[in-house]
């Protein structure tokens, strides 16, 4: 494996973990966005629960000489057109949407929730016909539904957000279920069955706490719909009219809309700002999982406090060589780095320093965070994004690829350099067909027409040894095995005739069988085109069949290098001597097991 | 390809008829005493049964349904309690109102969320945050607020259109353009929001895909690599949330056509609700959930187009 | 000491396939196996070829459906999850991936103290154990309070193998457990492996691609294909002098470490495949 993601930020340790175990409420808390919404939504609750006490009026008095009063000491916030305290109203119907909201957020979480968690864990039958009632209930136009129940249940609010909360329901049954039967295909919960966790106990510890942060996030969402949607029903006169509303206060004042204007401005700002509320209350919740509980970042020693460089080991004379007329591929002091959110860059490659021999095969072995892939993609200028090349210089033919604009890079690409990935089944585009990403690079890069280009795709196609070329032409990615997509990734490199082919772990993802037979195509394709190929990889076996010089990398630098016969037969470094000793084959085998082996292991715990 | 349309279209049939079954028996079992409503509190005890055997509920619920669905599958949805007119023709001289308010506001939105998406995830920066931003509030401000704020804005305040009403397009285009143009944007604004950011999201997505990066070391521009391939693979996920926000929209519709005084399928269905009219309401469901049917056969046509692997699910 | 603690006998797993009248996938056509008590059986064989099913049928993760699986004696191939569940102390795994088999949610204390609560141990006692553990595999006592990711691969692999080993069970199925390290930190975990078998004298169902590791820590060998075992016996015969054509042919696909060696085995290799014995004679 090899460090073909950019590091994700890194803090330090103390911190992370100290982040990631704090609760999410905490969290939130701390998130500025997070804490204004909290903060709003909570006066909303208290306006709501102590309304009888804050209200200065009964929010149903009718006060007919009074109407449309500006605020005022008696009525802070005026009347409305029937003299009625806007206040006051404001007050109490925050309780009718607080309580629907509430209504449709139990409801739907409860049934949606459950539902999820029985059909994710237990699977099947049960899944099956959940998931035909929730697609059911997604295809609906919920308002129209809604106006149907409404139609035969009346005026109640409470029936209508209950039945809100069925409609909704499915939103909840859906990140629910995905998010069990995600876990569910962990090895992590194989591991609990294992240790003999129940079921009850598994979907409790290892599959609930996957689903809690979702659901509350979805539910801040819901509670928006449903608070809307109910105030949409009041301002249609759909609701419950003996008591104040938002929607019904919206309605009363856009009837006045001519005459008096700012009568909408208190029932629009609390729907708008509670909907809004509930809205970034989520999206805050969402951001502060994504900060901590986002992929493992993966930990590596930073290399920038590694020892003081030590010059590599030449194992023979190549340094005085590289100035030779066959250098292909100059890399010369190259540093590579990532810019991370605070404004600082890591550099995961503090200098590398390599040449490559045209019709060479140089091999670049080196273990996981090496720095040996973000060389690689240097060299293509196709780091990923936040990677940039932070010094140093690669030539190619006389040309510094480091300095290069992106648009002469283009045409770097695909013509003079090629590159072949490791993993053969993700470097296909999944929605055009292989003749479609084999003829249209020789279009463009080479000017070839339609006809020609298919020809020659299928020449290819025909020379990396696929059985039938027409077929696979015109086949889609999924179609075909990862051995065969492995081999149209080199046809599809080697295309363009390119000077150098930069080979990734080209054989990593595949099975040893398959592996001998690529590594075998790999090198008949270098012999006929005399292409200098720089291969990464982390297994020596592969170097030894391939290479003709090898380079081994450590922490970003090069600490030897040579050509393969020598470095193999007496590595000079003490960590390629490292390496080498940890190789296994050729080493003795385990041997028969012992007739009188040792005791079989007493059962019981220690006391 | 046509086993996968027919799968579909039978999926859809069977959404309507079991849509159908559902709701005739909810609202037929639920309605009560229609015909004492109908004929209001002064009307004898004579009178309301004779009003019941007209309307046929003196039969069981199931008998009702199977008269019901006969003429239904003829096209004949029955007539309204109220007024007596076919429910086909209630519906029908509406369908087209709305339907160009909310198919309108699709293209608008499709056209607008991708740009915007588009934009957010090729360029970063301050040009994706307001982008997010905006996508967060869009989706968080109610649509029908959306739209009184718009009357109070461009209508009341400034005076640019007609508060309300609508104009029919074969009396003057122009005017019925104008009418349109409100309603239309505050039914877009949500459904904007929504696409631009699963555009963004998933353009983002996939351009951190392996292909993308082999795509780029043949030498393919880096136009062609985004707005060919990349653009193709974002653009399945993004027509999903599409054809979610059609759905809505059609709600939404009613609140707007509520607003701005446009004579569509919303204020049919708030009349009808409002007097407990089921065989208006119950149809109004049924054209409803075709047209629903309908707009997703096309976008899982399009999505089988799109990505060659959904064909086969 | 009769018999052996595990005997595979004609196993056939099938698992159902999505949609009507599908004919089930069948993933193993009659294995046999048997694992004496100490005993490593390295199980090889490529993608496909049904060694990571045997493994996950002997842990009760694969549905049984013909044959049998006999633990100390006792079919254990259809038992209830009640039943399964009391064997948790006998027969524990180590898998492959160790991101995704520790819970990134869960510290290294909670994450091996989970099957000793399990099983009734008392908080006290399982703490302590579980600092043993930690000391058995090499980790420092302060581990068990930092969460999985704070670990790099070997560490989180050494995680796994002490949750294996904290019911001190008689076999642990070893599914590609080095797989995804580094060649120096694959090492010293197969290092590790041996010792503890040494130590106490479980035995292991070891499941591995590799040819190498499996004859390094392997008594006896068998090689999978196509869902069968086309051979099976010393480990070093199998590993250095296979038989079966399809073992020469993976043998010969490894390649060694070494330029000239591997030339060799090249040329063997071509040969081989031009007399046109590149088929092997395995199973459909």
């Amino acid at each position: 494996m090899t460090l073909s993601s950019p590091p994700a930020e890194v803090p330090a340790n103390g911190s992370l973990a100290a982040s990631a175990r704090r609760p999410l409420f905490r969290r939130v808390l701390h998130n500025p966005l997070g804490a204004v919404t909290l903060v709003f939504l909570a006066l909303v609750v208290v306006a709501a629960v102590f309304a009888p006490l804050l209200a200065p009026h009964d929010p149903n008095a009718v006060d007919a000489r009074n109407v449309l009063a500006p605020p005022g000491e008696a009525h802070p916030l005026g009347t409305d057109p029937s003299g009625q305290d806007v206040l006051s109203r404001l007050l109490f119907a925050a309780r009718s949407s607080l309580l629907g909201a509430l209504t449709t957020v139990v409801v739907a979480s409860v049934l949606g929730v459950g539902a999820g968690l029985v059909a994710g864990y237990h699977g099947r039958r049960f899944e099956a016909s959940a998931s035909a009632v929730s697609d059911l209930l997604m295809a609906l136009p919920t308002v129209v539904m809604l106006l149907a129940a409404r139609s035969v249940i009346g005026p109640s609010s409470q029936a209508t957000m209950a039945i809100l909360g069925i409609m909704i329901a499915p939103a909840f049954y859906r990140v629910v279920s995905n998010a069990v039967v995600a876990v569910r295909h962990e090895l992590y919960v194989d591991a609990a069955r294992v240790s003999g966790l129940s079921d009850a106990r598994i979907i409790g510890r290892h599959v609930l706490t996957v689903v809690r942060a979702p659901a509350i996030i979805l539910a801040a969402g819901v509670g928006g719909i449903a608070i809307a949607l109910q105030a949409g029903f009041d301002f249609l006169g759909l609701g419950d009219l003996s008591r104040p509303s938002w929607g019904g206060m919206l309605n009363t004042a856009f009837s006045v809309i001519f005459r008096s204007p700012q009568q909408l401005i208190w029932p629009g700002l609390a729907i708008g700002l509670t909907c809004v509320a509930l809205i970034l209350l989520g999206n805050a919740l969402r951001d502060e999982l994504e900060r901590t509980g986002g992929p493992p970042a993966r930990r590596r020693r930073s290399p920038a406090r590694s020892r003081p460089v030590d010059e590599p080991v030449h194992s023979d004379d190549d340094r005085r060589e590289s100035t030779a007329d066959d250098s292909l591929l100059d890399v010369d002091r190259l540093s590579v780095g990532y810019d991370q959110p605070d404004g600082s860059v890591t550099v995961v490659v503090p200098e590398v320093s390599l040449t490559a021999r045209r019709g060479e095969v140089h091999g670049l072995i080196g273990e996981s965070g090496s720095g040996k892939t973000q060389t690689a993609f240097s060299v293509l200028r196709l780091l990923p994004p936040g990677g940039r090349i932070l010094g140093g210089a690669i030539r190619l033919g006389g040309q510094d690829l480091a300095r290069l604009s992106e648009r002469e890079m283009t045409e770097i690409r695909g013509r003079r350099i090629a590159y072949i990935p490791q993993e053969p089944m993700s470097n296909l585009d999944p929605t055009f067909t292989i003749g479609h990403q084999l003829a249209e690079p020789l279009r463009i890069t080479l000017g070839l027409g339609r006809a020609a280009a298919k020809e020659h795709a299928l020449t290819l196609l025909a020379r990396v040894g696929i059985p039938d070329p027409e077929r696979t032409y015109s086949c889609y990615p999924h179609q075909i095995s990862g051995g065969m997509a492995q081999r149209v990734l080199i046809a599809g490199a080697v295309s363009t005739d390119p000077d150098l082919l930069i080979a990734d772990e080209p054989t990593t993802a595949l099975d040893v069988t398959v592996q001998a037979e690529v590594l075998d195509l790999l090198r008949d394709l270098q012999s006929e085109s005399r292409m200098g190929i720089l291969l990464v990889t982390h297994n020596f076996g592969v170097v030894a069949d391939l290479c003709d010089r090898v380079s081994v990398m450590r922490e970003g630098r090069i600490v030897e290098s040579g050509s393969t016969r020598e470095v193999f037969a007496a590595p000079q470094h003490d960590y390629t001597r490292m390496l080498f000793g940890s190789i296994l084959a050729g080493t003795e085998p385990r041997g028969p097991l012992a007739e009188t082996g040792p005791d079989p292991a007493t059962k019981g715990l220690p006391a | 390809m046509l086993r996968y349309v027919l799968r579909r279209l039978g999926r859809g049939i069977v959404l309507v008829a079991v849509v159908a079954v559902t709701t005739f028996f909810l609202l037929y079992a639920g309605s009560g005493d229609i015909a004492r409503t109908i004929l209001g509190d002064a009307a004898t005890e004579e009178t309301v049964l004779r009003k019941q055997q007209e309307l046929g509920l003196d039969r069981p619920v199931s008998v009702q349904f199977g008269e019901w669905a006969l003429h239904a599958v003829q096209g004949d949805l029955g007539r309204s309690w109220f007024s007596g007119q076919p429910v086909v023709d209630a519906i029908g001289s509406r369908v087209a109102v709305t339907l160009a308010l909310v198919v309108g506001a699709t293209l608008v939105s499709a056209l607008v969320a991708v740009v915007l998406g588009v934009l957010a995830a090729r360029t970063g920066g301050w040009v994706d945050r307001v982008v997010q931003a905006g996508s967060v509030i869009g989706i968080a401000i109610p649509g029908f607020l959306l739209a009184i704020g718009l009357v109070f804005t461009f209508a009341v305040t400034l005076g640019w259109f007609r508060p309300t009403g609508y104009v029919e397009f074969a009396r003057s285009p122009g005017g019925w353009l104008a009418s349109i143009v409100l309603p239309v944007t505050a039914l877009a604004v949500s459904a904007i929001a929504g696409v631009a950011q699963q555009v963004r999201g998933s353009m983002l997505d996939v351009q951190r895909q392996d292909w993308v990066r082999t795509l780029r070391s043949r030498g393919l521009p880096e136009r062609r690599v985004v707005y060919l391939h990349v653009l193709r693979s974002a653009a399945g996920p993004a027509l999903s949330v599409l054809a979610v926000q059609f759905i809505a929209l059609i709600g939404g519709a009613v609140f707007v056509e509520q607003i701005f005084a446009i004579p569509g399928l919303g204020q049919v269905a708030v009349q009808a609700t409002g007097r407990g009219d089921i065989p208006l309401v119950l149809g109004l469901v049924i054209v409803v959930t075709v047209i629903v049917v309908v707009v997703n056969l096309v976008v899982d046509l399009l999505q089988g187009w799109l990505n060659p692997k959904v064909r086969r699910s | 000491m009769t018999g052996p603690l595990l005997d595979v006998r004609d196993l056939v797993v099938e698992y159902p396939v999505q949609g009507f009248g599908g004919t089930p996938f069948r993933a193993l056509h009659g294995v046999s196996l048997d694992v004496r008590r100490g005993e490593c059986v390295g199980l090889v064989g490529e993608s496909g070829s049904g060694k990571t099913t045997l493994g996950r049928a002997v842990l009760g993760l694969a549905p049984v459906t013909a044959g049998r699986i006999d633990y100390d004696g006792r079919n254990i191939g259809h038992l209830t999850r009640a039943k399964r569940r009391a064997l948790a102390a006998e027969i524990q795994v180590v898998f492959q991936d160790p991101f995704s088999s520790l819970n990134p949610a869960l510290t290294v204390e909670q994450i091996l103290i989970e099957p000793l609560t399990t099983q009734s141990v008392p908080r006290a006692t399982a703490i302590a154990r579980v600092r043993t553990l930690l000391e058995e595999v090499r980790l420092p006592a302060s581990a068990g309070e930092r969460l999985p990711r704070e670990f790099s691969g070997g560490q989180r692999q050494r995680v796994a193998i002490a949750r294996a080993l904290a019911l001190r069970p008689r076999l642990i199925v070893c599914d590609e457990p080095v797989s995804a390290l580094d060649l120096s930190t694959q090492a010293r975990v197969l290092e590790l492996l041996r010792e503890i078998q040494d130590s106490t004298g479980v035995a292991y169902l070891f499941v591995s691609h590799d040819l190498d590791v499996v004859r390094h820590l392997s008594h006896r060998v068998a090689v999978m294909y196509g869902g069968e075992i086309v051979e099976c016996g010393d480990g070093d015969q199998v590993t250095s002098r296979p038989r079966h054509p399809y073992t020469q042919r993976l043998l010969l696909a490894s390649p060694l470490p070494d330029p000239e060696q591997q030339a060799r085995r090249r040329a063997e290799r071509r040969r081989l495949r031009s007399d046109g014995e590149q088929v092997p004679a395995g199973p459909r």
